[in-house]
């Protein structure tokens, strides 16, 4: 299993390389001088030349990658063109703020999904699962958006339930220390701030993790009737074992196996789906760290955002790679 | 099929198993054995027939007892083996949290102890290095180990029956006769009665004392080995006893009963053995035959035998 895990982690630095010469690459591939672009159309020629070289762009672009590279390595991410400083400096805020939105859509989308999925095989063709397998079917076709702007609509403003927007209650905003305002609040003792910042992420949490949800709910209810024609099941039956064991223990073990790779690629489409949802929900996540950034052509930001978002997917698919060994005893390690 | 979606693959059992003995259940494939079998345990899969008629085991109907009841019995008075080891043992759990699971339902034994206990019954079934094998894996085990441990996990609670569905078909021959022979020496070490279901008269002329044929879900047939061997009264029994490959006579040519077992839910009025029978007469298609006894244990379900007890057919034939 060490072993494993350590080989696993050893195949990232490829993967990492790669996905750092594509962002790369993609950046470079938008048409327009970026030294003109952020001058605006009166600069005059020297001025232009002079930001080129300055940003190192006269260099070819193998050098300019060398370059950047080496900074990553030392955990420089390039400098913001328009805040003028380090990207490594100012970007953790926005990233805890997915981070934290995304782990909250997650484990709704996951304790409802997988338990929703579970009460419907196990009493299949009951009503429940019936209701179940329309709300899910409702829950996968629905746009973010749409869903987001309906929550607004109706729980925001008609019924005034809870907040539109923000991370926080902006008359007593949160005094951060790791970013992530759920365990920042506890650190503090502030409950009554918690309070706040639960109740600014259910809207989004639930705009997020609908999707993930209904298909996690699809998954697992397939898997686990797939298991429970199994006849290792019928062994577990036929030992006296209460079918809430039987469900539980003893299927649900081996009917999570696919769920979870299920789970992790959602996980890492949550995080496109994060982007729109803290537009719509005005959260200062990475993705409104980008989108403002490609509003001000701010080149390293762009770049250096998709890459840490592009590497955080490829964690999250690490994970769960080593979950699944886990649990997994079949899988060689 | 019935109006209401439900077959009735086993019409009605009706035999009965001693404390002690072996029985055995014969039949063709897709006769019923399997759904009978799951019956006697309450796990007839839900959109499968129901079974009609009664299941006594101790005086106790199991057909209407309560899921509560039949969760008390299974695993702990009743036990059962399945015809696929490897595909019975859960792939995820080891062999030791497996094997102790009834012990902690039943027994309500603490774990150190139910432990001890697995690894007396690993030692119990032959099988070496029993302290390991409780951290394995299922699939680090053949399937003749794996059908061992079935058989442990199965005995561990000292169940009054056995029911055993096939246990060897999967195995190859040499691991075949080693199960069998550790059935054998559980039933004559033990006081649990075993249920074995096989289609291999082979297997039952080794192991059981008494033998009950089936055909379309029906029992037709129940006698003693000997007699069964000796003097088979239905004509199907008879069938099954020509199939036999004997191994004195090896230019014999191997009997089959022409035609097919019905389809489950293709059941018609009359005896279900007519259309295959050579001695159907005009009765054995409009009237259904009943299991009568012929004195002594045997019983038969022909209407051959209506009139005249205890005619033999196999001189009938032979001439
Ligand atoms: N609900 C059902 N619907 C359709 N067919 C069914 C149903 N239940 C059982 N059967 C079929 O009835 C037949 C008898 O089943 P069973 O498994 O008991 O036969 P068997 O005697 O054990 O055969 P084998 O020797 O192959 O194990 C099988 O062909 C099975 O597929
Ligand atoms: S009842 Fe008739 S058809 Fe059926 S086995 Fe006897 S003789 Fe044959
Ligand atoms: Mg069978």
């Amino acid at each position: 299993m060490f072993s494993y895990t350590i080989r696993r982690v050893g195949l990232l630095i490829p993967v990492l390389l790669g996905m750092t010469f594509i962002v790369f690459m993609m950046i470079r591939a938008i048409p327009g001088n970026p030294a003109q672009l952020i001058l605006g159309q009166q600069a005059s020629k020297d001025a232009i030349e002079t930001l080129t070289k300055q940003l190192g762009l006269d260099q070819p672009w193998y050098t300019q990658f060398v370059h950047y590279l080496g900074g990553l390595f030392q955990g420089d991410l390039g400098m913001s063109l328009k805040t003028r400083s380090p990207i490594s400096d100012e970007i953790w805020p926005y990233l805890a703020a997915t981070i934290e939105l995304s782990l909250v859509a997650i484990l709704i989308a996951v304790i409802i999904g997988v338990n929703a999925g579970i009460i419907s095989a196990w009493f299949q063709n009951s009503w429940f699962d019936y209701a179940v397998m329309l709300i899910a079917l409702i829950g996968v076709s629905m746009p973010i958006f749409w869903l987001g702007l309906m929550e607004q609509y109706f729980v925001s403003i008609k019924w005034d339930l809870l907040p539109t927007t923000g991370r926080d209650n902006i008359r007593m905003p949160v005094e951060a220390i790791t970013h992530l305002y759920l365990i920042d609040t506890l650190m503090e003792g502030r409950f009554d701030q918690f309070i706040e910042v639960v109740k600014h992420l259910i809207l989004p949490g639930i705009a997020l993790g609908t999707i993930p949800m209904a298909i996690i709910a699809r998954m697992t209810r397939s898997s686990m009737l797939e298991v429970m024609r199994s006849d290792y099941i019928r062994t577990a039956r036929a030992k006296g074992l209460k079918m809430f064991w039987v469900v539980y223990k003893h299927s649900l073990k081996n009917a999570m196996i696919p769920v979870i790779t299920v789970i992790g690629l959602q996980t890492g489409l949550l995080l496109g789906g994060a982007i729109l949802t803290e537009t719509i929900f005005g959260w200062p996540g990475i993705g409104t760290y980008i989108y403002d950034a490609i509003q001000s052509r701010d080149y390293p930001v762009i770049q250096s955002g998709i890459l840490v978002v592009a590497t955080l997917f490829v964690l999250i698919n690490l994970f769960v790679d080593i979950l699944y060994a886990a649990i997994d005893p079949r899988i060689k390690y | 099929m019935t109006d209401d979606g439900e077959i009735s693959v086993v019409n009605s059992i009706d035999f009965q198993v001693n404390s002690g003995e072996v029985l055995g259940i014969v039949g063709e494939s897709g006769c019923g054995k399997s759904v009978t079998s799951l019956s006697v345990m309450g796990l007839v899969p839900s959109p499968a027939g129901k079974v009609e008629g009664d299941i006594l085991f101790n005086g106790e109907n199991l057909v209407s007892a309560s899921e509560k009841r039949m969760r008390q019995i299974r695993g702990n008075e009743i036990a059962m083996i399945f015809q696929e080891p490897m595909t019975s043992l859960n792939p995820v759990f080891t062999i030791g949290s497996q094997l102790i699971e009834a012990l902690q339902i039943h027994k309500k034994w603490p774990k150190k102890k139910a432990q001890a206990h697995a690894v007396d019954m690993l030692k119990m079934v032959g099988l070496p290095r029993a302290e390991e094998l409780m951290k394995e894996f299922p699939h680090q085990l053949s399937g003749g180990m794996r059908q061992r441990v079935m058989i442990a996990m199965a005995m561990i609670c000292a169940p009054k029956l056995l029911i055993a569905d096939e246990p060897t078909t999967a195995l190859d021959v040499t691991i075949q006769a080693q199960i069998l022979e550790l059935m054998k020496k559980l039933n004559e070490e033990t006081d649990t009665a075993i249920m074995m279901i096989t289609h291999d008269l082979g297997v039952v002329a080794e192991m059981c004392q008494r033998v009950v044929v089936m055909y379309a879900g029906k029992v037709v047939e129940e006698a003693d080995v000997k007699t069964i061997f000796t003097s088979p009264k239905h004509p199907y029994t008879v069938g099954l006893i020509q199939s036999v490959p004997d191994m004195r006579d090896k230019k014999e040519r191997l009997y089959s009963i022409p035609g097919n077992v019905p389809k489950p839910g293709s059941v018609k009025a009359g005896c279900q053995f007519a259309p295959r029978c050579a001695h159907a007469f005009d009765r054995c298609i409009s009237e259904t035959p009943a299991l009568e006894s012929l004195g002594g244990s045997q019983r038969v379900r022909c209407w051959l035998y209506e009139d005249e007890k205890g005619v033999n057919i196999v001189d009938r034939t032979i001439s």
